[in-house]
C-alpha cells in the first residue's frame, strides 16, 4: 500500500532552482534512502515533505491526502538528535503525545514500554546530557516513532555524527528495531554503504539542481544483513551505486 | 571527596586576596598614617555595626521590602515586555532603542523627580527599583529566547505544535539560565536601587540612614552600613543561586557525567 507520495516537487530559493521535479513514493513498512553528495537538495526536498516549506510546484500526498505546506503528519529526526536538555528523556520521547493533547502522566505511560525495545531501560528518568551519542539517537528514534501518527517518518542523516563504531553498532540495532515496529522511513544519507545496508530501495539524488537520477532496489531481505557489508552481494551493490554516480 | 577538596583549593585565591586588603586596612588605620575621621579602624567599624545593630536591621527591612516589591514588578514587567517583543518583530524594533535609551538615564538624575512626583513614602523607591531592575532581566530574556536552536523549533512544528506549545516547551526553559544571570544582577541592582532613592528623601530605610550618619560624620557608622548592604547583596545573589539550581535540575545532571 502506498503511504506517501511526492509529485513534481520543485523549490526555488531566491531565483535559484534547489530541486526540480522530484518524484518520489513510500509504501507501508518500507525503507527508503535518498542517496547523495552535500549540496543536492536532499534535506530542502525534506522540508517541502514535511510541510515545513512550501514547494513552488508539485505537491505532497499522505494516503492520498494533499498535505503540501501542512507541517504535524509526517515525523522527522536530525543529525542532531535535538533533546531537549531540560525535560527527562521520558518527557522527551513522549513529547509529541504531549503536543498533540495527551496529559503528560498517559504520554509517559504510553512510551514506556518501548524503553526496553530500544534499548534504553533505565534512562526514563535521566536528562538526555547523562547518556551517550548512540543512546540519544536511540531516544530521538524513539520519539519519531511516537511522533508519527500516520508511520511515515523522514530522518535527515541521523546518524552521521557518531563515530564509525557506534554507528556499526547503531546499524545493526536500527535494522533490528525496524523489523519490530511498523514505521516507514525516507532516510537521508551521503553514505553509500549506509545506504545499501538499511534500505529495501535507494533513490540517487544529483545536484545542481537536485533531480533524482536513479532508483535501486536491494533485494537481500533485511532479516538476512548481518555482516552484510563484507559479502559479494554488497560489493555489486556498492559497485552499480558508484557506477551511477561516475556517469553524472 | 576529590571534587570538595578542589572547591577549597579554588577558594583559597580570593580569601586570600580579601585578607591582604583586610591586612592593608589594619595597616593604614592602625599605624596612623590616614586619621580615623577619614578611614576608620576595621575594630571601629565592627563596633559601630554591633552597636546600631537593631538599629541597621529596622532599616534594612524597609530597604529590603522596596528593593524586593520593585524586583518582582520589574521582573514581571521584564517579563511581559520581553515576550511580547519576541512574538512581534515590529515590537521588538520599536521598543529595544527606548529600552536602552531609559538604561542611559542616570538613577540618581531620576531619583529626585521620582521623589518629586510621589512623595517621601516607598513609592519612588520602588519605582526606581523597578526601572534598574528591569534591563537587565528584558535584555537576558530576549538574548535567551533567541539564542534557542531553529531545529528545534522546527521539529516541535513538525509534531503539530502550536506557537504557545513552542514557547512553553522549548523557547521559556531555553531562556531560563540567561534570565537568571539577569536575574542575579538586578537582585544587587535593587537593593543599590532602593538606597539611592532613599538618600534624596524619606523617613526609613539604609539609604535614609546612610544620610543621617554622614552628617553626624559617624564615619564608622557609614562603613558598617556599606559593609552591610554589600552582605545584603552577596546573599540576595545566592538566593538566586539557589533558585536557578532548583529550577534547572538538568544543569546539575550535565555536569555529573555519562552513562552509555
Amino acid at each position: 500500500m502506498e503511504l506517501l507520495r511526492a509529485e513534481n516537487i520543485t523549490k526555488i530559493y531566491d531565483g535559484r532552482t534547489i530541486i526540480q521535479n522530484i518524484n518520489i513514493h513510500l509504501e507501508r513498512g518500507e525503507l527508503i534512502s535518498l542517496l547523495g553528495l552535500s549540496g543536492a537538495g536532499k534535506t530542502t526536498l525534506f522540508q517541502c515533505i514535511s510541510g515545513l516549506v512550501k514547494p513552488e510546484e508539485g505537491r505532497v500526498l499522505l494516503k492520498g491526502e494533499d498535505i503540501t505546506g501542512k507541517p504535524g503528519n509526517i515525523s522527522y529526526m536530525l543529525q542532531k538528535d535535538l533533546l531537549l536538555p531540560h525535560k527527562k528523556v521520558i518527557d522527551n520521547v513522549s513529547l509529541p503525545l504531549v503536543i498533540k493533547g495527551m496529559k503528560r502522566k498517559e504520554a509517559r505511560a504510553k512510551a514506556n514500554p518501548f524503553f526496553e525495545q530500544f534499548g534504553l531501560q533505565g534512562t526514563q528518568e535521566q536528562y538526555p546530557a547523562q547518556l551517550s551519542g548512540g543512546m540519544r539517537q536511540r531516544a530521538a528514534l524513539l520519539r519519531t516513532y511516537l511522533a508519527s501518527t500516520t508511520g511515515a517518518a523522514l530522518l535527515d542523516e541521523p546518524f552521521s555524527a557518531l563515530d564509525t563504531i557506534t554507528k556499526g553498532q547503531i546499524h545493526e540495532w536500527y535494522l533490528d528495531v525496524m523489523n519490530k515496529i511498523d514505521l516507514s522511513t525516507l532516510f537521508i544519507t551521503h553514505d553509500i554503504d549506509e545506504a545499501i545496508k538499511l534500505s529495501d530501495r535507494v533513490y540517487i539524488m544529483t545536484g545542481k539542481p537536485g533531480v533524482i537520477e536513479h532508483e535501486l532496489f536491494i533485494e537481500t531481505p533485511r532479516k538476512g544483513r548481518h555482516n552484510f557489508n563484507l559479502t559479494d552481494e554488497f560489493l555489486n551493490y556498492k559497485r552499480q551505486i558508484i557506477q551511477m554516480l561516475g556517469k553524472i | 571527596m576529590i571534587r570538595k577538596s578542589g572547591s577549597i583549593t579554588n577558594k583559597i585565591p580570593p580569601l586570600a586576596a580579601f585578607g591582604v586588603i583586610l591586612g592593608l586596612w589594619f595597616l593604614l588605620t592602625g599605624a596612623g598614617w590616614v586619621p580615623s575621621y577619614m578611614l576608620p579602624s576595621p575594630v571601629s567599624v565592627v563596633t559601630a555595626f554591633i552597636h546600631d545593630f537593631p538599629t541597621l536591621m529596622y532599616h534594612s527591612g524597609t530597604t529590603l521590602l522596596e528593593a524586593f516589591y520593585g524586583l518582582i514588578i520589574g521582573v514581571a514587567f521584564a517579563f511581559i515586555m520581553a515576550t511580547l517583543m519576541d512574538r512581534h518583530e515590529t515590537l521588538n524594533r520599536a521598543l529595544y532603542p527606548v529600552m536602552v535609551v531609559t538604561q542611559t538615564i542616570p538613577t540618581v538624575a531620576i531619583a529626585p523627580i521620582l521623589v518629586l512626583w510621589m512623595g517621601f513614602g516607598m513609592a519612588p523607591k520602588i519605582t526606581l527599583v523597578v526601572i534598574t531592575t528591569f534591563f537587565p532581566i528584558a535584555v537576558s530574556l530576549l538574548d535567551g529566547y533567541k539564542s534557542v536552536d531553529a531545529d528545534a523549533v522546527n521539529l516541535l512544528k513538525t509534531m503539530g505544535a502550536s506557537p504557545w506549545q513552542i514557547f512553553y516547551h522549548v523557547k521559556f526553559p531555553s531562556a531560563l539560565p540567561q534570565f537568571f544571570s539577569g536575574l542575579k544582577v538586578s537582585a544587587s541592582y535593587a537593593i543599590v536601587g532602593a538606597v539611592i532613592a532613599e538618600w534624596l528623601g524619606g523617613f526609613e530605610g539604609l539609604g535614609v540612614y546612610m544620610t543621617r550618619v554622614r552628617k553626624a560624620y559617624a564615619f564608622d557608622k557609614m562603613f558598617a552600613v556599606i559593609i552591610l548592604i554589600v552582605i545584603i547583596s552577596l546573599l540576595l545573589m545566592a538566593v538566586v543561586n539557589l533558585m536557578g539550581s532548583a529550577v534547572m535540575p538538568w544543569l546539575k545532571a550535565g555536569r555529573s557525567g555519562r552513562s552509555s
